[in-house]
Order: C-alpha cells, then sequence, then structure tokens
C-alpha cells in the first residue's frame, strides 16, 4: 500500500488497540456479570480473543508495503518446475505442464505423480516433460503426501531453484523472469506469488479467493521478513531446503539415538531378569549388550559423532551375538561327534572334515547365523527391535535428509517456519502469475479448509513459533496471528450462544447493557470496522470474514482432531482435496447442521425481542436493542454457509476453457 | 567431479575431485551404489580433493551413510579441506558424521 495509506492503517491500528483496551478493560475489571459466570465468563474471554486477533493483525498490517519491482533473472539461474499430482484428471495435469514447458526462462519441467499413472508417463514422454514417482525405498514407509512427494523429487533433479506448481495451476510464461530476481540476493529462500482461481463467480460463495491474504496480510508478514510459503506459485532456492533437510537429519538422528539408548537400557533390563528361560548363554549375551548400551551413552555423553558410536555399538551387539552362536555351534558339534559315533556310515547330517572327522561350520555360515536377522539375540525381539534403532540410518524413514518438513500436512507452513529459523529470507511478490481452480461444492471446500486448519493447528502443538530458536519477535507473531485465526471457532459459539441466552431467558453477562456499554463498545466496533475498510480497500474481505465465523463447527472439528493427533497419535482423517466436483446434486444439509441448529435459535431469539420490544415489555430497551442488533450480525454472517450449501457452478467443462 | 574408486584392505575409498554440489551429488550417489551392489560395504569418500560440498553434496553423504548401514557396512568421510570443515559444522553434520585426518585413520578399525 501507498505511504499515505500505510500512515491511516498505523493510526486506525493504534486507535483501534486504544479504544478495544478502553473496553475490554472496562469488561473484565467492572462489567462482568459473575453470578451468571457460565456465560460471562466465555464472553469476556472470547472478547479477549477478538481483540488479541485484532492486535495481531494490526501487527501485520503495520508493515503491509508493496515491493518494488524485482531485478531481472540471470540467464543461468537453473530451474527444475515441479508439477505435484496425485488424483487429478490427466486433462488437468497436461494443461499445466503444458503450460510449464511454455515458461520462458529456461528450465526443465517434471510431472511429480504420486499415482504413479501410465497415462501421465506417456503424457510427460509427449510433451517432453520429465516424469518422477517414488521408488521401491518408499514401500511401506511412510510417503508424507505432498511433502514426501517434493523431498522424492529434489534427491532426482539438480536445478539451482524449484518453481513448485500444483497440478491446477497453470502458470504464466513469465513466472520465472518476474521472480528470479529476488535471489541475487543470497540469503533469500523464497519467492512466493499469489494463489487465484479461475474458475470462481464474482459473488465467491465458497470463499475462495483470498484477497485480503494474498495481499495485505502477506505483504505485512512480509514486512516482518516472515512472507509464507503456501505450497503452490512458489520459487524455493535448494541449497536452502538441502541445508534444512541436512540440519534435521543431524537433530533427529541425535535425538533418535538417545532415545532409542535410553529405551534400549530399559528393555535390556526387563530382559535380563527372566533371561534364564532362554539360557546361559542369553544371560551372558545380555549382560555384555547392558554394558555396550553404557558405553554407547558415555560416548555419546563426551561429544563423540554418532556415526562412530552407532557403528561401534552394532558391531559390539554383533559380537556378542556371534559368541552365542560360537557356542551353541561348538555344542552342536560336541553332540554330532557323539551321534556320528552310532550313526549309519553315510547318513552324515553335515559335511565332514576329512582330516578331523568333525564337522564343518565355515566362516560365512558363522557370519550369517550371527549377523542381525538370524542372531540369537532375535528371539528376544523387544531387544532387537531397539538395537536397530540406535544408528544413523532412519530405517523408518525411505529418505533419511527430508527437507520438505513432514510435521505436518500443510508442509508448506512448517517449512518456511523452518527456514526462517534458520535465518533465510521469504519474499511475497505481488502479481498473480499462476491460475489455479478452486472447490466446486461445499463438501470439498470444507474438507479442504478443515486439512489447511488441521495442518496450522499441528505445527503450533509440534513447533510452536513463540518458543522456536532462531525466529525474529516479528516473525514469531506472524506464525501465531495465523495460528490464533484459527482458534475462532471457540469465540464464534459464545457470539452466537451470548444474545440467544440473553434475549430468551434473560441471562444476562454483562453487568449493563446501558449507555455506559454503548458508549465504551462503539468507538472500538467502528473504529476496528475502519481498519479493515482503510486495509481492504478495493479487495473483498466480507467473504473472508463470514467464513472465519461462519464455519465454527469445522474451526473446532480441526483443533480437536490435530490435538488429538499430536498428543494421542489419533489419525487427521485428511483427505487429499478433490479438483473436480463430487457427485450429489442435493442440498446436503448434514453439512451445515451446526449453523443449522444456530441460525434457528438465532431467530427465535431475534422473534422474541422483537415482540417484547413492540409490546414494551423489554426489561431493557437498549439490552434488547444491541442483542437484536447483534444476533442480525450473526444470522447475516452465517448466511454464506447456505450460499455455499446451495451453490451450483454452471456445467462447463473446464478443462476444455482452460485448454484454449 | 570426478570420482575415483581404489581398494584400500578391506576397505573400498572413493576419492572425489573437484565440486560436490547439486550437479554433482548423484554421481556419489551411483558410485556409493556401484560399490555396495560389488559387494564393498566399507566405504571412506575421501574429501581431500574436494574443493567445495553444498547442501546437496552433504545429503548425498548421508543417503549414502544410510546405503552402507542398511547392508551392515559403513561410510566415512576422510581429509575435508578447510569449506567443507566449514559446511559440515554449519550445518552440525560433524556430530553425527567423524571427519577423519586421513583414508589411513578412517579405516584403522577395519
Amino acid at each position: 500500500m501507498s505511504q499515505r495509506r500505510l500512515l491511516l492503517v498505523r493510526l486506525l491500528v493504534l486507535l483501534t488497540l486504544g479504544s478495544g483496551l478502553w473496553y475490554l478493560g472496562w469488561r473484565w475489571l467492572y462489567s462482568v456479570n459473575w453470578p451468571n459466570w457460565w456465560i460471562a465468563v466465555p464472553l469476556v474471554l472470547a472478547e479477549t480473543y477478538a481483540l488479541v486477533d485484532a492486535f495481531l493483525f494490526g501487527t501485520t498490517m503495520w508493515r503491509s508495503r508493496r515491493r518494488p519491482d524485482p531485478p531481472p533473472a540471470e540467464a543461468d539461474q537453473s530451474v527444475d518446475v515441479l508439477i505435484t499430482t496425485y488424483n487429478e484428471p490427466v486433462e488437468i495435469v497436461a494443461a499445466t505442464a503444458r503450460a510449464a514447458l511454455a515458461i520462458r526462462h529456461p528450465h526443465t519441467t517434471w510431472i511429480l505423480d504420486d499415482g504413479d499413472r501410465p497415462q501421465l508417463r506417456q503424457l510427460a514422454d509427449q510433451l517432453g516433460a520429465g516424469y518422477l514417482t517414488r521408488g521401491e525405498e518408499w514401500t511401506g514407509r511412510p510417503r508424507h503426501a505432498k511433502a514426501g512427494n517434493l523431498n522424492n523429487a529434489l534427491f532426482a533433479t539438480d536445478g539451482e531453484f524449484l518453481l513448485v506448481l500444483d497440478a491446477d495451476q497453470i502458470p504464466d510464461p513469465a513466472i520465472l523472469d518476474r521472480t528470479l530476481g529476488y535471489f541475487t540476493d543470497s540469503a533469500v529462500a523464497l519467492v512466493q506469488t499469489p494463489q487465484w482461481f479461475s474458475n470462481v463467480t464474482d459473488s465467491d460463495p465458497l470463499g475462495s479467493q483470498a484477497p485480503l491474504f494474498y495481499g495485505p496480510i502477506q505483504e505485512g508478514k512480509d514486512g516482518w521478513n516472515a512472507a509464507f510459503f503456501c505450497g503452490s506459485n512458489a520459487v524455493l532456492r535448494r541449497e536452502a531446503l538441502m541445508q534444512l533437510g541436512v540440519v534435521g537429519y543431524v537433530r533427529q538422528v541425535r535425538t533418535a539415538v538417545r532415545e532409542a539408548l535410553r529405551a534400549a537400557e530399559k528393555v535390556v533390563a526387563r530382559a535380563r531378569r527372566d533371561a534364564d528361560r532362554h539360557g546361559p548363554s542369553a544371560v551372558t549375551a545380555l549382560a555384555e549388550v547392558a554394558e555396550v548400551v553404557r558405553q554407547a551413552q558415555r560416548s555419546l555423553a563426551a561429544g563423540e559423532e554418532v556415526a562412530t558410536v552407532t557403528y561401534r555399538f552394532q558391531r559390539a551387539v554383533t559380537e556378542a551375538g556371534r559368541r552365542v552362536v560360537g557356542e551353541d555351534l561348538e555344542r552342536i558339534r560336541a553332540d554330532l561327534v557323539e551321534i556320528g559315533a552310532v550313526a549309519h556310515e553315510g547318513a552324515q547330517p553335515l559335511a565332514v572334515d576329512e582330516e578331523l572327522g568333525l564337522p564343518v561350520v565355515d566362516e560365512a555360515a558363522l557370519e550369517r547365523l550371527s549377523d542381525q536377522d538370524w542372531s540369537p539375540l532375535g528371539a528376544l525381539q523387544s531387544v532387537s527391535a531397539l538395537v536397530r534403532a540406535v544408528d544413523v540410518d532412519r530405517a523408518e524413514e525411505a529418505q533419511p535428509v527430508l527437507p520438505l518438513a513432514t510435521i505436518s500436512v500443510t508442509e508448506d507452513m512448517a517449512t518456511c517456519m523452518r527456514l526462517h529459523a534458520l535465518g533465510w529470507s521469504s519474499v511475497y511478490h505481488h502479481e498473480t502469475l499462476a491460475t489455479g481452480l478452486a472447490p466446486e461444492d461445499l463438501r470439498t471446500m470444507l474438507q479442504q479448509r478443515l486439512r489447511w486448519a488441521q495442518g496450522t493447528m499441528q505445527v503450533f502443538l509440534r513447533e510452536n513459533p513463540l518458543v522456536q530458536a532462531g525466529l525474529s519477535m516479528g516473525q514469531r507473531l506472524m506464525y501465531f496471528a495465523t495460528m490464533w485465526s484459527y482458534l475462532s471457532g471457540f469465540a464464534a459459539v459464545v457470539f452466537i450462544a451470548a444474545p440467544v441466552v440473553y434475549l430468551l431467558f434473560g441471562v444476562l453477562p454483562v453487568n449493563a447493557y446501558g449507555a455506559e456499554f454503548v458508549a465504551r463498545f462503539l468507538p472500538y466496533v467502528v473504529l476496528n470496522q475502519l481498519l479493515f475498510l482503510a486495509v481492504g480497500y478495493g479487495v473483498k474481505t466480507w467473504r473472508g470474514h463470514q467464513y472465519s465465523l461462519a464455519l465454527f463447527p469445522l474451526w473446532i472439528r480441526a483443533c480437536a482432531t490435530a490435538f488429538a493427533n499430536v498428543a494421542f497419535g489419533r489419525p487427521l482423517g485428511f483427505v487429499v482435496t478433490p479438483k473436480t466436483r463430487q457427485p450429489g446434486g442435493s442440498f446436503p444439509w448434514r453439512l451445515v447442521l451446526p449453523q443449522l441448529v444456530a441460525t434457528v435459535l438465532l431467530v427465535v431469539a431475534a422473534v422474541v425481542a422483537a415482540v417484547r420490544l413492540w409490546l414494551g415489555t423489554a426489561d431493557s430497551v437498549v439490552g434488547t436493542w444491541v442483542n437484536l442488533a447483534w444476533v442480525c450480525y450473526d444470522l447475516v454472517v452465517l448466511s454464506v454457509i447456505y450460499q455455499a450449501a446451495a451453490y451450483r457452478p454452471a456445467d462447463k467443462d473446464v478443462t476444455e476453457e482452460m485448454r484454449t | 567431479m570426478e570420482i575415483e574408486r581404489t581398494a584400500h584392505g578391506s576397505a573400498t575409498v572413493l576419492r572425489c575431485q573437484g565440486r560436490l554440489t547439486m550437479t554433482s551429488a548423484s554421481r556419489l550417489r551411483e558410485a556409493v551404489d556401484q560399490a555396495v551392489q560389488d559387494g564393498r560395504h566399507r566405504l571412506v569418500a575421501d574429501l581431500a580433493e574436494t574443493e567445495f560440498v553444498d547442501s546437496s553434496g552433504l545429503g548425498a553423504l548421508v543417503s549414502g551413510l544410510k546405503r552402507a548401514r542398511q547392508c551392515g557396512g559403513d561410510l566415512r568421510i576422510a581429509a575435508p579441506v578447510e569449506q567443507v570443515r566449514t559446511v559440515l559444522s554449519l550445518t552440525n553434520l560433524d556430530r553425527v558424521l567423524r571427519p577423519y585426518p586421513t583414508v589411513e585413520d578412517a579405516t584403522r578399525d577395519w
């Protein structure tokens, strides 16, 4: 935004926060109706939530500025264009691949097909694009969805920069010319451009376009060097990602080995307690393993390199197993000699050394019998599993180095935060350089939003930005702001319930809905709206605002499932967002059931209020008017969900349209 | 980048000459794969003549380490130059992989 507008925005930020504090201070100190605490406390908490949200929004807007044009791209900057796909129709991928091949700056185009589809391989061949799918090493190991797809491709390509495109994002031929120049600053790891959807009507009932986000918000985050990576339409520096991968590998391996040793200590101790059952050789072997575990722990604590420690550890454990095998074989040999004396001639079960007349056990057999899989220690399954975990190969993963973060279903945000924590910069370039396809029905849209919200909350719970080392205060707040906004579902429930409870049952959450309330609340809410107007002038922000409240059941579900996932390892129920419409033409009542219940309650409350005002029987005229206005506002906000549910896009072949 | 493979007792030395970067990392991975397929599981990456390593190069070393370990072998690094040591310590990879001063040192306990 321009300098003058930025000054106006900053002034409004200060006034909004000032009036907000003045109002909320009064609310907490003087107007909480404690006898009705069960609604009074949630309401004042929800209002506090909203003020914190306003503070975070204000901080974002404080530095929201348009960047000047970047320097031109340099001819020798090598680029891989990576198109990620899983189950999108071949025509959609084809359209994107054609557009990608037509990008002007020299580059190599790759189709990253997680669906492993022969038609796509054929298509890539025809078009002259590269084709990549997962190799054998991924079988039976976590695939990490899109992050895994990109990580797999990172090790099969070698461009200095990577343009990441979702399967439906048709790039402009100039996309690289317009973005590569930023990388002349060697600290820049990422340039993100907007996501804009071509299949959305002007009224955008599903709220697909995010003009406030791909505009003032990203520009504001950019001002704090915290422009977000949004998974597509972005250029990344390979060196930065690989560094992230190597640093992550080191961190993960050191923790994992330390934990595995600690667990091994316990398991071995337990196994030793009933080792007698397995015979004297097991007792000796376990004693040795216990000693080896202790030695490894001491070496690690002394700062010795993990690879050296684990190598020695594995050798020592194998050695312990080998001694057991040796003893066992010695016994077999002795038994055989005895049996050999009574057995028929020519019925020797084993080859016999001719000179010594003893069975032959060669070195190779001994080696094989005592290696990991066949070692007698293998009989003690819990021990051998843990012993195997004390290594630096990350055997549980297909790739030891995972550049794109896999801690969340929104790998983009998690990766970006780690890049920032390592000291890299990011850029938001405000120019639409790719156009994509938005979901076209409510169910698909809900799935997509749920995934974003769950992913964001996973990052929040696993790598809370407020405590990550390496991030500046501004960056912490920018990440936290997005996470905070996903908590809006809880506040929305309160904002719907409070006026209903007052109008239907006369339960007051506030001491007085009198003149003082109005005098304190009005400036705050008016200034807040003015701030939005100044920020979002010429941009449609209302849809986004509606959805942040109207999707309250979804936000709450996202928070709950993300928590259950991070804390208890429950699955998220994550579904890949289909890019084509799902069948089913009737009004999806079940999808909007909670909102329907809320609407009925609000309407009943509004009717009751109107009747009371008309009959002149309202307890408090001001209070009833305030709550009636509040209920009407809630209803207008909620109405978007019915528009969305009833929305049927014109029946046309989108892919046909895109090709022309 | 040139990779020369020589036997050194029971170990196999991969001498990496030149720059180990995103454009040459795949060559190191292939060399490791080939050695492992030939039954050579004890590998030393001799970095004495490696002028420069980037994060992709480090990634290839880690991939090689994984490959060797999975066959019960090992991959060690020897004689890194100043720049390589700096990159190793910047990424903390020297906390996992010990940079041995010479190939001799790397293979001593094999």
